[in-house]
């Protein structure tokens, strides 16, 4: 059995699932505008949050939030669940599939074996939809594979209930019904305001632009607090959350100006393609950010680049992030 | 990021299979996408990574072979886990992985509990105690 459903490669999992699950249902909204809309764009540096003993550093807004954001935003209703029993989430599934609905899950990336090797660290908010069963066989949509993939029953089951930090616990979610006519455009302002809010506004000094700010500011004392080496792998770290699959290149920064620029025409506001060309500019910036940053770690700029000149570069993408969301909020869309 | 400009530095994506969607702006300013196979910035901080687990791997390996550490312990650093990911996976406390991690709490293993490490660290029991099979495993992402 298997559902007329079309897989689209994102390049981020959870914009991938939406816009696919989105697409079955006739709602067609490219991945940059899933992102937009869902208001993805983000930036913290949580040192209470531990990656490989690392602080964390995100550039997107937590897992979860996108779909629920953008179905929430186009009066979507959408039904999720988790579990305690891996056999009951199984059937669940498979209730769902026979039902021709296309299930969205939550899966842990370490036992997917389909995926390279290096890339398989224990990170449990990676977003498939399977949309059929043959025999034993799952077909898997995974949005950052290029063609469709299958896992068996027992590799499915697996993922499913991966261990460590937030582990999915079986998670899925499908959607149950949407609009005749779904409201893009209030929508596309919604995702604008929050992302402007969520950058400006947050008084929590890790969290939006002063979290790039203090991320500059931690960074800078690296060499002198941790040592060379430890300090070499805390930038390297920041490096992978900036460039790992599915950020679309410099931490989601060109997948925002996409959107800016495909709002634009939908909007009639010339404006925005403005801002999309700056948004582009401040990708470049941390693309420049992350050459600089490899070359130091790496040492083979022989000291030539320093921690100090790094997180100058990172004061002055915070002043260009923080002048491009003042504009937008002071926009009258 | 221009199209012309999107990277194609080769090292662990797999061309036709996964690669990287990115979003670039073409010639006339119009953002499309493109596939990039990698990026040197990022498939060294991926290098440095690994490095850094199979360097912590070889010590262990070092104290398993002089018998003050269990097997446990190497296949738990290949396998990126700590003893919490780890008793997550048992299904047993953390102070009792602890203890396993000794050899003398791993030589009380019961054979049901052995095989239930095995199982989480993903290989079979008789490979779990085998020290040969620990000495001559590979520690490299070089090609």
């Amino acid at each position: 059995m298997k559902i007329d459903f079309q897989h689209n490669q994102a390049a981020h999992c959870e914009n991938g699932v939406t816009s696919n699950l989105l697409q079955y249902y006739g709602i067609h909204l490219t991945e940059p505008m899933v992102f937009g809309i869902g208001s993805g764009y983000f930036f913290s540096h949580m040192p209470f949050m531990k990656l490989n003993g690392m602080s964390v550093t995100s550039f997107r807004v937590l897992p979860g939030w996108i779909f629920k954001r953008v179905t929430r935003r186009l009066g979507i209703r959408v039904k999720r669940r988790k579990f305690s029993n891996p056999d009951k989430a199984m059937e669940e599934l498979d209730r769902m599939l026979e039902q021709g609905r296309p299930v969205g899950l939550l899966v842990g990336v370490f036992h997917l074996p389909y995926f390279p090797k290096e890339y398989r660290f224990h990170f449990n908010a990676h977003n498939i939809t399977v949309f059929g069963k043959e025999g034993d066989r799952y077909y898997v949509s995974d949005p950052v594979m290029e063609n469709v993939e299958t896992l068996s029953f027992e590799e499915l089951k697996k993922v499913r209930f991966s261990k460590g930090t937030y582990p999915p616990k079986g998670r899925m979610y499908y959607i149950e019904s949407v609009p005749a006519q779904p409201e893009i455009r209030s929508a596309i302002v919604k995702g604008i305001r929050n992302t402007a809010k969520d950058m400006l506004t947050i008084p929590i000094p890790m969290f939006g632009i002063d979290g790039i700010r203090y991320l500059a500011r931690k960074l800078r004392k690296w060499p002198a607090k941790l040592g060379d080496k430890a300090a070499a792998l805390n930038l390297s770290q920041v490096i992978r959350m900036l460039e790992e699959i599915g950020t679309g290149g410099a931490g989601f920064r060109f997948i925002f100006a996409a959107f800016l620029q495909e709002s634009a025409g939908i909007l009639q506001q010339p404006a925005l393609n403005e801002l999309s060309a700056e948004m582009t500019v401040i990708g470049d910036a941390w693309r420049n950010f992350a050459w600089q940053a490899a070359r130091c770690f790496k040492n083979r700029d022989k000291g030539m680049i320093t921690y100090d000149k790094l997180a100058d570069q990172l004061m002055d993408i915070a002043g260009k992030e923080e002048n491009i969301f003042r504009k937008l909020r002071s926009l009258n869309l | 990021m221009k199209l012309d400009d999107v990277p194609q530095d080769e090292a662990y994506l797999i061309e036709g299979k996964i690669r990287d969607v990115c979003y670039v702006v073409d010639k006339e300013g119009h953002y499309t996408r493109a596939l990039s196979k990698g990026w040197i910035p990022k498939n060294e901080a991926i290098r440095l990574a690994w490095n850094q687990i199979y360097e912590h791997a070889e010590e262990t390996r070092r104290r398993v072979l002089d018998g003050k550490l269990s097997p446990i312990a190497f296949y738990m650093e290949i396998n990126i886990m700590d003893i919490s990911i780890l008793a997550d996976y048992v299904e047993i406390p953390k102070r009792k992985i602890r203890k396993h991690l000794l050899m003398k709490g791993f030589n009380k293993l019961t054979p049901e509990l052995l095989a239930r490490y095995a199982q989480a660290l993903n290989i079979s029991p008789g490979e779990l105690v085998d020290k040969e099979r620990l000495r001559e495993i590979v520690l490299t992402n070089e090609d």
